[in-house]
């Protein structure tokens, strides 16, 4: 440790070009975790759902609708604890430039169903008792400037007209891929204003043993299987991981991204720092001739460069921890949860460490290895 | 005196190791601007192509995509006697009321895993759609036959998804579909759907209703003319779109999404790689002070010392710029899919690296040359001479 200012002072050598090649680094690193954050943030949506929760769809599609006479059946079946029901529906708010979602849900189950969703015990009772009422995510209220008790009115776009609602409670997410960006209203004025048509979009089921999980959503599907609309119940996991499937490809360009950045980081970095090395030539000489063993060189010339990328790492990976959690950024709806995460910060420093060896040590071994007299020869 | 271009060319080649590594830098970079862009074009493409300019779109009034609209008989047979219809050749009008629906189908490459599922857009046409849409053109097979459970693949449909061959069955509905073509649209949105009869679609979906009117116009100008037409009449209440516009706007959410995010994960990599070719050029700089010094002896003036500098720093440049545009061609036509909010259906669509991309990477990479070399330059043309050579 006594050769630190050494290091130090080999790295205000050109202060410049340090700068310039700490920035690089956690430029890099900054893009590695923002892009491998978009990765997790899809594969944590696929893996939300509680154990004892079951999904039942229309079996010919998600847009289609189940009977709503099917709630007390799906009751009934051997196992079941709960029964609760949503409807997409659909709305802009504004210019509708933002992208939420928006579902009419019948609120009394529902909220039992996710006590994921958090929801101050008078905001609840308020928006229990009154049917215009509607239930809304924080993200919502920051992005509209929307306040509690203040009527807010949306244009429907599966169903037309103009829907008024007074926000009456706002929910805390425990869990980030529950969303923060949801807005949620009374099934029950939703179906009155429609007509009375008596249709759910999706039923959520809770079981009071996950390991029955299998044969309990058979048993619901073959009580429906020869009826005019028959049913597709899946775990709530298997629900969320189709819509995490959707993304396609995105994942994999991301991931792909993320090390082409990597790499042409590295490559530029390690071409600074062997260039670095090369001019010192002369001077590595000379701390040999003092006495320097070859050990003590390459550790110098190695402390050097993890210097820089432990720096780099530091800023890239903290500012991107930081600037995300900071804005609440959300991909404006469509990621919700974004955060970086522990895995992230640690596959980051991992590619610091890396980034450390791979630039360091063939200036350090160049500089362990230097034949004095010839070196000195050489420049002098 | 301008120093002589060989004594760049030369002196880029003498150091062969470091040169690399800077143009193999840049190229990446070249590289990924040149993907995420291409990956943007193409998806643009495929939306712009899907509709005609030609043709008109009617949905309900206020749904903003086909999937939230719905359009009754009656009012489907309102807009079909609207003057503005181009004639067929059979004498009836070239319109077709259309079913569209969203339905899982499982993705074929994943085995038994069946969270594999994508949503994919089935349309019911009538027979006339054939007609209307002037860039389908079936490519295998025929035409599915009127009364029978005979569907069309979009050519990238084709193959992807179990059943998604002509021969097999496909299974949605609740029942099996014998696939009988396949048809290209031009690389358009049109290629990731399944076509069948509309009336065959209409009882297993959704009864008695269609979510959208496409029609040719008579005359392609007068757009504005049959639009207020139909919108004024009384009896209907719905929207006309320009088809080509309709699509267009579907695409740009995702569109200007993956346009923003080229932009700005390129432009944080150049910034990196500008530093990059800096130090680079700093370390080159200082490496030959007694060259340089040797040249400003000589005669040459220090302007032509920048000059000097400046082209062999976008010499490099240059280099990662070819680098990184070979790197990039081999994802020409490589098919990405992904979820089109807009319409909440999969879309698959081809990268499409154009020579102009190919020319921007280029010159991008040219830039991010001559922008990290200009103050290394400036201090290889600054050097105190006596100092240098000593």
């Amino acid at each position: 440790m006594k050769f630190f200012p050494l290091v130090l002072a080999n790295l205000r050598r050109h202060t410049l070009r340090t700068i310039l090649t700490i920035i690089s680094v956690a430029l890099a690193l900054f893009l590695f975790a923002s892009l491998q954050t978009v990765t997790t943030t899809i594969a944590n949506g696929a893996n939300f759902g509680s154990a004892k929760r079951l999904v039942t769809l229309n079996a010919t599609g998600l847009t289609f609708t189940l009977p709503i006479s099917y709630a007390n059946r799906m009751q009934a079946v051997h196992g079941v604890e709960g029964v609760t029901w949503a409807n997409w529906f659909g709305g802009k708010y504004g210019d509708g430039k933002t992208f939420f979602a928006t579902f009419a849900v019948d609120p009394k189950s529902y909220l039992e169903m996710y006590p994921e969703m958090i929801v101050p015990p008078d905001q609840k009772e308020a928006f229990l008792r009154d049917r215009g009422a509607a239930m809304v995510g924080p993200k919502l209220m920051d992005q509209f400037g929307w306040k509690l008790g203040q009527n807010v009115t949306m244009q429907g776009t599966i169903f037309p007209g103009d829907w008024t609602f007074t926000i009456r409670a706002i929910y805390k997410p425990s869990d980030p891929a529950i969303g923060d960006n949801v807005f949620m209203f009374h099934y029950d004025y939703f179906d009155e204003r429609v007509g009375r048509i008596g249709q759910a979009g999706w039923y959520v089921l809770r079981i009071d043993n996950p390991n029955n999980a299998a044969q309990i959503a058979k048993a619901i599907d073959d009580q429906f299987r020869n009826s005019s609309t028959p049913t597709k119940t899946g775990t709530e996991k298997a629900f969320n991981a189709s819509f995490a499937t959707m993304w396609g490809n995105v994942s994999l360009l991301m991931g792909t991204i993320g090390l082409a950045v990597v790499f042409a980081i590295l490559l530029v970095t390690a071409n600074a720092m062997m260039m670095g090395a090369r001019e010192r030539t002369r001077e590595v000489a000379v701390l040999k001739t003092v006495g320097f063993s070859d050990r003590s060189l390459f550790t110098l010339v190695m402390v050097e460069s993890g210097f820089i990328a432990i720096t780099g790492a530091i800023l890239g990976l903290g500012g991107a921890k930081l600037l995300y959690r900071s804005t609440n950024f959300n991909a404006m709806g469509f990621l919700p949860g974004f955060d970086v995460t522990t895995n992230t910060l640690a596959l980051g420093a991992t590619v610091a460490l890396l980034l450390m060896v791979a630039s360091g040590v063939v200036p350090a071994l160049r500089a362990a290895r230097l034949p004095v007299v010839q070196a000195l020869r050489q420049v002098g | 005196m301008k120093i002589p271009f060989n004594y760049n060319l030369r002196s880029v080649l003498e150091r062969p190791a470091s040169t690399a590594f800077t143009a193999v830098g840049i190229g990446l970079v070249v590289a990924v601007f040149i993907g995420m862009l291409a990956l943007a074009n193409g998806f643009r493409v495929a939306l712009a192509r899907t509709g005609s300019d030609s043709n008109v779109l009617v949905l309900r009034k206020g749904a903003d995509a086909e999937l939230s609209s719905g359009i009754d008989r009656q009012t489907a047979s309102v807009i079909a006697t609207s003057p503005h219809i181009a004639i067929g050749t059979d004498g009836k009008p070239m319109m077709s009321p259309e079913v569209f629906v969203l339905v899982p189908l499982t993705r074929s490459n994943v085995g038994t895993d069946t969270t594999q599922i994508a949503n994919v857009v089935v349309r019911g046409i009538s027979e006339k759609a054939w007609d209307v849409r002037a860039n389908v053109v079936v490519t295998d097979g025929h035409k599915p036959v009127s009364g029978r459970a005979e569907v069309c693949l979009g050519a990238k449909i084709a193959g992807r998804f179990r059943g998604a061959n002509i021969g097999e069955k496909l299974r949605f509905a609740g029942r099996d579909w014998d696939v009988v073509c396949r048809f290209t649209a031009g690389g358009s949105a049109f290629e990731s759907e399944v076509w069948g009869e509309n009336e065959q679609f209409m009882p297993v979906f959704r009864g008695q209703v269609f979510q959208s009117v496409s029609f040719r116009l008579k005359d392609p100008a007068a757009f504005e003319e049959a639009k207020r037409q139909i919108e004024s009449d009384k009896r209907i209440q719905v929207d006309a779109h320009r088809e080509a516009q309709f699509y267009r706007d579907q695409s740009k959410v995702l569109g200007s999404i993956l346009t923003i995010l080229a932009v700005l994960i390129t432009s944080i990599m150049a910034v990196g790689a500008i530093f990059g070719a800096v130090n680079t050029m700093y370390a080159a700089v200082s490496g030959r002070t007694p060259e340089i010094a040797v040249l400003l002896t000589l005669g040459f003036h220090p302007r032509s010392v920048m000059a000097c500098f400046l082209v062999e720093s976008a010499i490099i440049a240059a280099i990662g710029g070819i680098v990184g545009c070979i790197m990039a061609l081999p994802i020409n036509g490589v098919v990405a899919n992904t979820i089109n909010w807009a319409s909440f259906s999969e879309i698959a669509f081809s990268f499409r690296v154009t020579p102009g991309l190919l020319l921007a990477g280029f010159i991008f990479a040219v830039v991010m040359g001559v922008l990290g070399g200009f103050f290394p330059a400036r201090r290889a043309a600054k050097l105190p001479v006596v100092q240098a050579l000593r």
